[in-house]
Order: C-alpha cells, then structure tokens, then sequence
C-alpha cells in the first residue's frame, strides 16, 4: 500500500469512527426486565451526601423518577407514599429520583406532598437515560438482588402497585 | 449660597463617575439575552423556543436571580449547577469543550493547505504538458533541419 493510499485509509477510517462514535452516543440506554438495575450514585435531595440504588441491596425498591414541573408526578405521588406508608421498611422502600428539575422545586414538592421516602436527584438526566425513561413519571420495581423486576411506563396508581407490585413483595411485605 | 451650589453641581458631576466602577462590576443582564444561550434539556431546543412546564420553571429560576441583581455568567453557572452541561447551548471555551472551537479551525486550515498544495501540482502539471517538446538535436533529423533553414533562409 503506498503512503497516499494509506494516508486515505486513515481518513476514511477517522470518518468512519467519528460517525459511529456519534450514533453510539445518541442511543438511548434502557434495561430490560431481568438484567441488573443501574445504580448511579447521586446527590440526595435536600441533604447532604450522595445515595444510589446499591445502598438498598437486600429489599425490594420501587424506583420511581419524577420531577416537579410534571402534572402526572402530582397525581401519582399521594399514592406512593401511601404504598411507602404500608409496605415501606426492612424488605421494601420506594426511592424517588427527581430528574432534569430545579433542586429548590424539587424539595418544595416533597414537602408539598410530604413524602418521606428517600429522594435522589439526577439533575441531568443521567441516570433516567440509564434506565431508558423517555419521560416522566416511570417507576421500575428492582428486586432485592438488584435485577429489575417491573416497569412502568407514565403514572403508577392504587390499583397497579396492589396487583402488580405488593404481591412480588410477598412474604417481607409489612402490613 | 454660590459657593453652595458649585458644591452640588460637583458632587452630581461626580456621581456617574462613583457609581460606574460598580456598574462595571456586576453588568446588569435580560432574561432574552440568557434565554438564547442555555437549553431546556427536556425539549432539545433553546430556552427561548420553549414553552413547556420544565421551560417556564427555567424562565422563573432565571428571573429570579436577574432580580437579585446577579450576573449573566453567574446565572448560566447556577443552571449548570442544576442540570449539568448539557444546558449550555454552546461548549465553555475549556477543558475538553473548546475542542468543539478548535478542531473546526483546524478542519479548515487543513483543508485550505491541502487545496492549495493540490492547486500548485494542478499548475505545475498543466505548465509542464504546454512546454513544447523537445526538437531533434543532433543526428539525421538535426541535419534536415538544418537543410531546411539553410534552403529557406530562415
């Protein structure tokens, strides 16, 4: 191969790199049902530190993302933290991760809704496109070795999380 | 009483000139001048373009910081404190991002070098198929010419 061949080589192989490269870094991520839950570590809202999904290994988490801005968010909210209310404890918690929002929005929901249940923030979005969200609400169940169990697309209600979610909580369900 | 009134007439003149270091200090700074530089990173496009909640909370959270008298680049530093780089419209000119300014620069001046380097051998090649071609000089073919000037008279 002479140096001008070699040379065009290159270049349409740093062409062809940079185009894949950009294909490469526009998909959108997701996990599917059964495959190991991301588990970014984040900021928490309204506190100091960071927490992540890790840091509940060994129960059931309901990771549900949110944001302030989000109608849906408000009409869902109530009925998480009653689910919390009930089932939440050693086998079993919600997690709330408030997305691409304002922090000072963020918190002024949580204390609108008074929910109690932990709340991560993930203030670019990083970690919804982790889980392949394409919006907001979706909550995904992550069983306690950490596989994703369930996904919900848009608003959970009373009737979703009692017949799909409270019976994979079995036996470490409270109440 | 006139002395009185040079003394007024001074201290105005000299207001302006007291307050423009402060005013240099923090530029004043308008939502629309901000609004056509950061993103709504839920609608991919330009504040300025959007109308969605998300985009109405960034406009308040803009507003309210303008009102608090703080800076352009102290605003665009806060919404990337909030939603990450990804605001920006644009890439600081830092770090990894002033990539984004140079490799185009030296795109086109990479380019611009291998045009001209093409167009000088273009040329050359061009002058070089115009020369006429060398004449016989010596041998039978040198000598008919010869004959031939000498019987013209050229």
């Amino acid at each position: 191969m002479s140096g001008r061949s070699f040379f065009a080589f290159l270049a349409v192989l740093a062409v062809l790199g940079l185009l894949g490269f950009g294909l490469l870094s526009k998909g959108s991520a997701g996990v599917d049902i059964g495959s190991p839950a991301p588990s970014p570590e984040l900021p928490r809202l309204g506190q100091r530190g960071t927490g992540s999904l890790a840091d509940y290994r060994g129960r059931w988490v309901l990771v549900n993302f949110w944001a302030s801005w989000c109608g849906p968010c408000r009409d869902e909210s109530p009925a998480l933290q009653r689910f919390q209310d009930r089932y939440g404890g050693h086998a079993f918690t919600v997690l709330g991760v408030d997305t691409r929002d304002l922090s000072g929005d963020g918190e002024a929901f949580v204390r609108e809704f008074a929910l109690r249940y932990p709340q991560l923030r993930d203030g670019d979005g990083g970690a919804a496109h982790d889980y392949g969200t394409t919006g907001v609400p979706e909550s995904f169940l992550v069983g306690p070795a950490g596989r994703l169990r369930l996904a919900r697309r848009g608003p959970v209600t009373e009737t979703y999380l009692s017949d799909y979610v409270a019976p994979l909580l079995g036996a470490g369900a409270k109440g | 009483m006139t002395r009185a009134a040079a003394a007024i007439l001074a201290a105005l003149c000299l207001l302006p000139v007291a307050a423009s270091p402060a005013a240099a200090a923090a530029p004043k700074t308008s939502l629309p001048d901000i609004e056509d530089e950061v993103m709504c990173p839920i609608c991919g496009t330009l504040l300025e373009l959007s109308d969605s909640p998300q985009a109405e909370r960034e406009v308040a959270f803009i507003r309210r910081r303008i009102a608090a008298g703080q800076t352009k680049s102290q605003i665009k530093d806060a919404l990337v404190a909030e939603y990450g780089d990804q605001v920006l419209a644009l890439p600081r000119g830092s770090g990894f991002d002033l990539s984004a300014y140079l490799v185009p620069i030296a795109g086109f001046l990479i380019a611009a070098v291998a045009l001209a380097v093409a167009v000088l051998r273009w040329r050359r090649r061009g002058a070089a198929s115009r020369a006429p071609a060398a004449g016989p000089t010596e041998g039978p073919e040198a000598e008919r010419l010869e004959a031939d000037i000498a019987r013209y008279d050229l």
